[in-house]
């Protein structure tokens, strides 16, 4: 099958700034896909390339196939992209926008689809109102209408849910994973890292411009991120046996390392022997966060 | 056909939404102009035997107002994109570069002649005209405004600020417009300015298009039109190639 997107050592430079470093990156259709990394990593770099906002130096890429410079016509058509920047058009209301958006994708009557957008993005009784007078997350919502009027294969999020209050963010992410299911490729780029750990099945970390890390999520954090077990302590004091596992100590709260939870049995064994006794346990498990933070040091 | 069609619709429809700005107050303020200019000087300038100063005077207005309109659409709206970024909704679909140049010309054409009509209208209260040459009239009018929506384009992608824009606007276009013969025949002109007159294209546009009312001119209209042609190819060459390349736009 032909990979949804296909980037192969993508250089680009802004004058002497080096933004992305030898890119290579395969996703595959179906996949919902997430690219994550600090600010200036060169996320939004890599979108504007694929999208033709922007010029590679060098290095090719391809959505569904299509070289996004030689067949840019078929590879637009497959993506949709919703841009990180909070733009809009002050001239116009949501439902105009969306049917100027249908028609330059050479959609004539696409008012069926647009209302179930509008529906399915909370924005049905903001159709009439222009967009210049919605509030912030109302905007962003209708960026994401936009980049969905043509259906694209290959649906990317630049930052979808800043500024998107809890409910949408709910409700955002069951539509995009409907668009999952049926068959929609996703990629995303968020801050937000538990959204990326519950969302998504493979994860690509930038950095300076680099792919630091890609794997699947489940890989990730098996293997850059230990398991923790917060213990409160009486008398507040570690065993030796135990000093290589702490991680942080705060009065009576001691935090251990646990490569799994099978190694629990032999720390309490070994507070017993001190003659410690537990008061409070609790079991840490790695989060998305803790690998990123390891990665990017 | 339906994103090129769909760009122009949008394009036009923006406009018209603000058009007590794009339309209305280019409309007073040229009216404005005839009512002074022919006021104080129908007594004392003849152009040609037997048109009254004022009948000189309307098509002149006309055609100027219609190439800063011309003008005015695809540079403000182009600018207005760069600058807010929601430029991002045009360059995301699969349009051609020639597609995106097509829209905003022929926008700028609309407005332009929306432009044209009202001030033509408003100005036979002032004097009656005669239409020698609808022809004419007419090929003259849509040349200078594409000429015009062209240049708004190409000045709009260079331009990187609403400050260089304003600065084609009121150190080129403003000039070029006022010293091509909207109030006087050149052949009032000393020689010198004479001679240059005939380097400023707009002139030939204004000197054509007076041709299509009374049926005399400065130069004959083929050589006129021949000479605008060649500079709105040169300058659609020009923007075309920019576009094409991603100048600007497409960093
Ligand atoms: N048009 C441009 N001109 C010059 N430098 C640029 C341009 N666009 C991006 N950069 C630089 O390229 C680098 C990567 O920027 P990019 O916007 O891709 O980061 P990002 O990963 O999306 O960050 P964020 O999480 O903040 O959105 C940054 O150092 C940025 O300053
Ligand atoms: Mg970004």
């Amino acid at each position: 099958m032909i990979p949804a997107l296909h980037v192969q050592s993508v250089h680009k430079r802004f004058g002497d700034l080096h933004a992305l470093r030898g890119i290579d990156l395969t996703v595959e259709q179906g996949e919902f896909f997430a690219l994550l990394g600090p600010n200036g990593a060169g996320k939004t770099t890599l979108i504007s390339l694929l999208a033709g906002l922007s010029r590679a130096t060098s290095g090719r890429l391809a959505v569904m196939g299509r070289d996004v410079v030689d067949d840019y016509r078929q590879a637009r058509r497959a993506l949709g992209v919703v841009p990180q920047e909070l733009v809009y058009d002050s001239f116009f209301t949501v439902r105009e926008v969306l049917r100027f958006q249908s028609g330059y994708f050479g959609i004539r009557r696409n008012d069926a689809w647009i209302d179930e957008l509008l529906e399915n993005l909370g924005l049905a009784d903001k159709a009439d109102a222009y967009v210049r007078n919605l509030s912030g997350g109302m905007k962003r919502r209708v960026l994401v209408a936009q980049a969905l009027v043509h259906k694209p294969a290959v649906v990317v999020l630049d930052e979808p849910t800043a500024g998107v209050d809890v409910e949408l963010r709910q409700s955002l992410w069951e539509f995009i994973r409907r668009l999952n299911r049926e068959g929609h490729t996703i990629v995303l780029t968020t801050h937000y890292l538990e959204e990326a750990e519950t969302l998504c099945q493979r994860i690509a970390l930038l950095k300076q411009g680099q792919i630091i890390a890609l794997d699947t999520t489940a890989n990730l954090l098996a293997s850059h991120a230990t398991s923790q077990v917060a213990l409160r302590l009486d008398p507040p004091r570690l065993p030796e046996a135990l000093r290589a596992r702490l991680c942080a100590a705060e009065g009576e709260m001691f935090r251990l390392a646990l490569q799994s939870c099978g190694e629990l049995e032999g720390v309490l064994a070994s507070l017993r022997e001190a003659g410690v006794a537990v008061r409070d346990l609790e079991v840490v498990k790695p989060d998305l966060e803790e690998v990123f933070l390891e990665l990017v040091k | 056909m339906t994103g090129l069609y769909t760009l122009f619709l949008k394009e036009v429809l923006r406009f018209f939404k603000v058009s007590l700005q794009t339309i209305l107050s280019p409309l007073v303020t040229t009216l404005l102009y005839l009512l002074i200019f022919s006021h104080v000087l129908e007594a004392h300038v003849h152009v040609y035997p037997g048109v009254s100063y004022t009948a000189f005077l309307v098509p002149g207005l006309v055609m100027m107002a219609m190439l800063q309109n011309a003008f005015a659409n695809s540079s403000s709206s182009l600018i207005q994109s760069k600058m807010t970024g929601n430029i991002v909704f045009i360059l995301l679909p699969p349009f051609a570069y020639w597609e995106f140049y097509a829209a905003y010309v022929a926008a700028s054409v609309v407005r332009g002649l929306v432009v044209g009509l009202g001030v033509g209208v408003g100005g036979l209260w002032f004097a009656d005209l005669p239409l020698a040459h609808p022809f004419w009239l007419l090929a003259f009018a849509v040349l200078g405004c594409a000429v015009l929506g062209a240049a708004g384009i190409l000045a709009s992608l260079w331009a990187d600020d609403y400050d260089k824009m304003a600065a084609v606007q009121n150190f080129i276009i403003v000039p070029l417009t006022f010293l091509s013969g909207v109030f006087y025949s050149i052949h009032s002109l000393p020689p010198f300015w004479q001679a240059v007159s005939r380097y400023n294209p707009f002139f030939y546009l204004i000197d054509g298009f007076r041709y299509g009312f009374f049926g005399v001119s400065d130069v004959s209209p083929a050589e006129g039109l021949l000479i605008v042609a060649v500079c709105y190819l040169a300058l659609s060459l020009a923007t075309l190639q920019l576009l094409r390349s991603g100048y600007k736009l497409r960093k």
